[in-house]
């Protein structure tokens, strides 16, 4: 079989590619390299039933509005600098179904399924409610030590969908902020994985081996790119640019009643997506914000 | 002898800081601003060696302020990305200073949900890095207002942070990295020091009585027989919060920024 090199598609072609019901890991962490671009094209699709795993921020927080997930893996959602992301309460608070994690859970989950592994063991989550959720089982150390841990298991992904700073048409990818989170686990969690990227650029222009730090995963694991311009506004994309807070803020009052989210909907997230820059200001505006404090 | 002025938020700090003090070099985290300053003070003053971040993905030489920050940028001393950080504190060279919603007689404490897990009566964060934490490294807890809504009867809504309850443990024993410290509120610093590790009083702030404490407990607290005074922050300790803090917003934790000296009032 000859495989297809030129990875590149379009958002909307990444969206049509998944399917109700799938479980989809969404890269990046709370307000920081969220693909917004494309979870702004689920919404306008007529996605539903996803099991979302995620470092929660906005892109749970929209999703979970809109009525699309089935059930939330996490171990957070927040705005950091609004600590309570209040489309997720308002969710959670309607009995949005949950298996709640500890962010070092969510990691060794997803490494599990990396290493094709049905469980990793871990102390995490011993003596706490987290592991009283129906899908936890305990394990015993079979070594002198005999301890009882806790077997966490695999976080299988159909999909990840991650937003990166650089690709090339092959899905040769650079994450240039000093973080890269836990997107490459969640690529190599999953059985197809789609990038949105600022650039998309040529093989040379990725400036190996000099930037080899920031190459987060090989183009294997890679299904497709597409090219996202901001696609990651209002979340930030360090250091091409800043969280956008006053985005956020807006955003943050779009919670306030059912009409103001109608609003937000339609101003930002139904309007065609060549025009969305316009509306949140234009490039300019995102380029200028100043590097938030954590 | 003039009386030094100092308000609550300064005292909290001052106190907060000694959680810290005969760590070595280990990483200090302090989450909100007074648990912040606390571990930035302590840096300063009592262990240099603690490393401390800005909050974001570095290791700074020095602690960096709250807030807004002016001049030079920080001095970066190494990474600090959430991969390392969980690395680290699996190792146990983490002593982290946390504001939990809710603590019970256990020191299992909640940032999760009030009412039911499954359809919450507040959702809030999440248990975010709680449970890996509390079975890997030391915790201390802050907690602004100490009333019976925050140090709650029975056990907390979700169990988030493990703590010395026998009953969630294999033969009533924890983990050996359970190790919970101090806890710092606006009226009194608090360990574990009691029998079976019961929450004990371990000094008063100054015009707080143990009773107004326990009445402001939903259990019960073991009760030395002689209760010191929280120790008042030092000139030294005064100037270098002030260094530490130059947006002030330790001003902003207490409703009216009242005096650390309450005799006063």
């Amino acid at each position: 079989m000859l495989t297809k090199l030129d990875k590149r598609l379009s958002i909307d072609a990444i969206v049509g590619r998944l399917s109700d019901g799938m479980t989809i890991g969404i890269g990046g962490w709370a307000t920081r390299r969220k693909p917004m671009a494309l979870v702004r094209a689920i919404l306008r699709s007529n996605l539903k039933d996803l099991t979302v795993v995620s470092y929660g921020g906005p892109d749970v927080g929209m999703l979970a509005a809109a009525g699309r997930i089935r059930k939330l893996v996490f171990a957070f959602v927040s705005l950091d600098h609004y600590p309570l992301e209040p489309h997720f309460r308002a969710a959670r608070q309607a009995g949005l179904p949950v298996l709640e994690l500890d962010e070092g859970m969510l990691h060794w989950g997803l490494r599990a399924a990396a290493m094709r592994l049905p469980f990793l063991p871990t102390r995490i989550g011993i003596g706490t409610d987290i592991i009283k959720q129906p899908d936890f089982r305990m394990v015993t150390s079979p070594y002198e030590d005999g301890e009882e841990l806790v077997a966490m298991p695999a976080i299988k992904l159909d999909v990840a969908l991650l937003h990166v700073h650089r690709s090339d048409e092959r899905g040769n990818v650079l994450t240039l902020s000093p973080d890269p989170f836990f997107d490459e686990l969640l690529a190599r969690a999953a059985g197809q994985v789609f990038v949105t990227a600022e650039k998309l650029v040529s093989t040379a222009e990725l400036d190996l081996p000099r930037q080899a730090r920031y190459n987060l995963i090989e183009r294997t694991m890679i299904t497709g790119v597409a090219e996202a311009p901001f696609g990651a506004h209002p979340t930030s994309a360090a250091p091409d640019y800043q969280l956008d807070l006053a985005h956020l803020k807006t955003y943050v009052d779009s919670a306030a009643t059912p009409e103001a989210w109608a609003a937000y909907r339609k101003q930002f997230i139904e309007a065609a997506p060549e025009s969305y820059l316009a509306a949140v200001g234009g490039a300019g505006k995102i380029a200028a914000a100043p590097v938030p404090v954590y | 002898m003039t009386e030094l002025h100092y308000s609550l938020a300064e005292l909290v700090i001052a106190a907060a800081a000694e959680a810290w003090s005969h760590d070595g070099e280990i990483m200090a985290t302090g989450i909100g601003p007074l648990p912040r300053l606390a571990a930035s003070l302590a840096k300063e003053l009592f262990n240099p060696a603690l490393q401390t971040t800005d909050g974001e993905a570095w290791y700074t030489s020095s602690p960096v302020p709250p807030g807004p920050r002016q001049g030079e940028p920080p001095q970066i001393e190494g990474l600090a990305n959430y991969d390392r950080v969980f690395s680290t504190l699996w190792s146990g060279k983490r002593h982290a200073m946390v504001a939990p919603v809710q603590i019970d007689r256990f020191g299992q404490t909640n940032i999760s949900v009030i009412g039911a897990h499954a359809k919450p009566k507040a959702a809030m964060l999440g248990a975010r890095g709680f449970p890996g934490n509390s079975v890997h490294h030391p915790n201390s807890f802050f907690f602004a207002a100490h009333n019976t809504r925050a140090f709650v009867p029975g056990e907390v809504d979700f169990v988030c942070s493990a703590g010395y309850n026998p009953q969630r443990y294999r033969n009533g024993t924890p983990p050996a990295g359970l190790d919970l410290r101090l806890i710092v509120t606006d009226l009194a610093v608090l360990d574990f020091g009691g029998p079976q590790h019961a929450i004990r009083v371990r000094s008063l702030h100054p015009a707080v009585t143990f009773e107004q404490v326990q009445d402001n407990t939903g259990f019960p607290l073991s009760q030395p027989e002689h209760i010191p005074v929280t120790r008042a922050p030092t000139a030294q300790q005064l100037e270098v919060i002030g260094r530490l803090d130059p947006n002030q917003l330790r001003k902003t934790v207490f409703k009216g920024d009242p005096a650390g000296d309450r005799r006063a009032a």
